[in-house]
């Protein structure tokens, strides 16, 4: 489900570039300010005086991000200068050869491709692209891809299938773009097609949700071997004010609608849908971007090492197997009563396709 | 007992299409499937119906039946989804909004999926993408055609990403069917819609449509809010996707036995 392109999170900025939760650095931030103006005019030494101040801002700083609430983790992962894929490929990733072409319509923007170079690693470089100018943001649709962006990314995700190049996802978008042309060109298939052939690409499929992780749009360039998330971004089936809008009735259920959704990395790793989950540093990306950057790069390149060692068939196994049991959360008395009828079926079935496939495991979950 | 409407009409008996807003005699609109004599309306139909107007008599034998949902997320809005869930069942008789089995059409054994539209409308949570995942599975493991009538609004937002994760999940499976060489028919009825949309509901070696139906990934209101604009006549209709080429053929429900039977003809093995 999508919801209209926008920039929520310039709305919720306060003074200085910090968001509605941070004020309290504000106001330390004020008291610092002023010390050194006062410094300049009086020549009364105040060093002593700001070097406290500064332990308080980092203690401040500490203690909000130790306990943001799920809306904050919104805020935070929509923040204006939150580092964006782009940011990523110039801090990490080397001699990157952008590829364009979707072969059928046209270039997408919202969505860039193509082949670069991570430590020791070729990889195949895909990632929503949200923009860094208002320019930039507009011509891009603020990283909501249309069909054409989807179909760039399956083309490349071949190419990279081709010549063995693992590829590398970066999620950032609040969805696919709902509009008419998207629909006349066939966004609901272009989505399901990618789900489907990136379950099979032969070659490691390595995800990670950097800020925005919003629904179909979000999902259809990550399935993979691997799907991690930064600390503070979130994943989510709607956006909270879609959600909002719709269970509510008022987008001022936001706040309700963030926590009920349950889209925070911890929360999302506690289910068994993503793997691991990136740090960030302090106060989030935007702080420190290149102490981010290492993070992730660090987190690639172990991804990379280990799923390069596996054999493909290996490799396509137990990611199906991983996606079989995607958010199996039910209750099921008759696979629980017949065990080893299923376990016969499973293996049946496993030595026909040449991939095993064990019945469902039921968990009753609470979480 | 027999409720009057505002009209006059005792509720049961008649009832006004919505396509043209006849009023027609109900026994006769259930004769022919549901579908308006004067202007071809399809009505939405509840899973057991489609079964009995898709299989042949007493042939569907369902499975997976056991499969309950539950709440993994303590998800409440304004009420519990426990209760929601409690709400529907009771409503409906069902126990969740998609029923799996194994059928028979024109004498075609077929593994049979069928959206329940009227069950929170079809929307799809983690049974739903079992029971779905399972009929994908089942027709590998008896080498059967599957075929699966879609009704959905989407990803269940009350299971959050547990739902979202359906989608993958389901098309996973598809690829598994498709590279075991199997047939996979998708009927699209009204609504088939966003998450369903954006997953199996778009991966059929055939799909077809029923007239008028709606079919599409963003929800029209989203759409015309972004652009803001009124959005084109018949979009996101069967024959929207059609002239746009994402659905195969258009077919009146009361052909759908025979089309169906006709597809897994041409590529049965
Ligand atoms: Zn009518």
């Amino acid at each position: 489900m999508n919801s209209k392109p926008n920039i929520a999170a310039s709305t919720s900025m306060g003074v200085g570039g910090l968001l509605e939760f941070e004020k309290p650095l504000a106001r330390i931030q004020n008291d610092i300010d002023e010390m050194q103006r006062e410094q300049g005019e009086t020549d009364r030494d105040v060093a002593t005086d700001v070097r406290q101040q500064k332990t308080r801002y980092k203690a401040t700083l500490k203690r909000l991000y130790a306990s943001l609430t799920p809306w904050e983790t919104v805020l935070v992962a929509r923040h204006p200068k939150r580092p964006l894929s782009t940011d990523y490929l110039r801090m990490i990733f080397r001699d990157f050869a952008e590829l364009h072409g979707d072969r059928l319509f046209g270039d997408d923007p919202a969505m860039i491709t193509g082949f670069a170079r991570l430590r020791g690693h070729k990889v195949m470089f895909i990632g929503h692209n949200k923009g860094k100018d208002v320019k930039e943001r507009i011509k891009c649709n603020f990283g909501c891809a249309h069909p054409e962006g989807y179909r760039k990314a399956l083309q490349k995700m071949k190419l990279a299938e081709k010549y063995g190049v693992p590829v590398v996802c970066l999620i950032d978008t609040q969805g696919a773009y709902p509009g008419v042309g998207a629909e006349e060109r066939g966004i609901g298939y272009a989505i399901a097609t990618n789900l489907m052939e990136m379950s099979r690409l032969r070659t490691p499929v390595v995800c990670v949700v950097i800020g925005e992780g919003g629904s179909g749009g979000a999902l259809g360039i990550a399935v993979g071997d691997r799907v991690a998330m930064f600390q503070n971004s979130f994943y989510s089936v709607i956006s909270p004010e879609g959600c909002a809008a719709i269970l509510w009735k008022s987008a001022e259920q936001r706040k309700h609608a963030a926590e009920a959704l349950r889209l925070t990395a911890s929360d999302l790793l506690k289910f068994n849908i993503i793997s691991e989950i990136v740090p960030e540093p302090l106060g989030g990306a935007h702080r420190d971007p290149e102490a981010a950057a290492a993070n992730l790069e660090k987190f690639l390149n172990t991804s990379l090492n280990s799923l390069k060692r596996m054999t493909l068939t290996n490799l396509i196994r137990r990611r199906q197997e991983k996606i079989r049991h995607f958010g199996n959360f039910f209750d099921d008395p008759a696979s629980v009563k017949q065990p080893a009828k299923a376990t016969a079926r499973a293996a049946s079935r496993a030595s026909r396709l040449g991939r095993t496939l064990t019945r469902t495991r039921t968990r009753n979950v609470t979480a | 007992m027999t409720k009057v409407d505002k009209s006059g009409v005792p509720a049961g008996l008649w009832s006004r299409c919505e396509g043209c807003g006849h009023m027609l005699y109900e026994k006769e609109v259930a004769d022919a499937h549901f579908v308006c004599p004067e202007c071809d309306h399809h009505r939405r139909l509840d899973a057991r119906a489609r079964v009995r107007q898709l299989a042949d008599p007493d042939s569907f034998e369902e499975f997976a039946t056991d499969l309950t949902p539950t709440d993994p997320l303590h998800f409440k809005d304004r009420i519990t989804y426990k209760d929601r869930l409690k709400r529907e069942q009771s409503r409906t008789g069902e126990v969740e909004a998609v029923i799996v089995g194994r059928a028979f059409i024109r004498g075609r054994a077929v593994i049979l999926g069928v959206m329940n539209p009227s069950f929170i409308m079809a929307s799809m949570g983690a049974v739903v993408g079992e029971k779905i995942t399972r009929s994908i599975e089942r027709a590998i493991e008896e080498n059967l055609p599957l075929v699966l009538v879609t009704a959905s609004g989407g990803a269940r937002m009350q299971e959050g990403m547990i739902s979202l994760m359906q989608m993958a999940k389901t098309s996973a499976a598809l690829a598994r069917l498709d590279d075991s060489g199997g047939l996979y028919i998708v009927v699209a009825t009204d609504p088939t819609t966003a998450g369903v949309a954006a997953s199996f509901a778009s991966l059929g070696d055939v799909i077809i449509a029923e007239p008028h139906a709606m079919i599409g990934f963003a929800g029209p209101r989203v759409i015309a809010n972004t652009i803001n604009a009124e959005l084109p006549d018949e979009f996101q209709t069967a024959e929207f996707m059609l002239e746009h080429g994402f659905v195969d053929r258009i077919v009146h429900r009361s052909d759908l036995r025979r089309e169906v039977a006709r597809i897994i003809d041409y590529c049965g093995k």
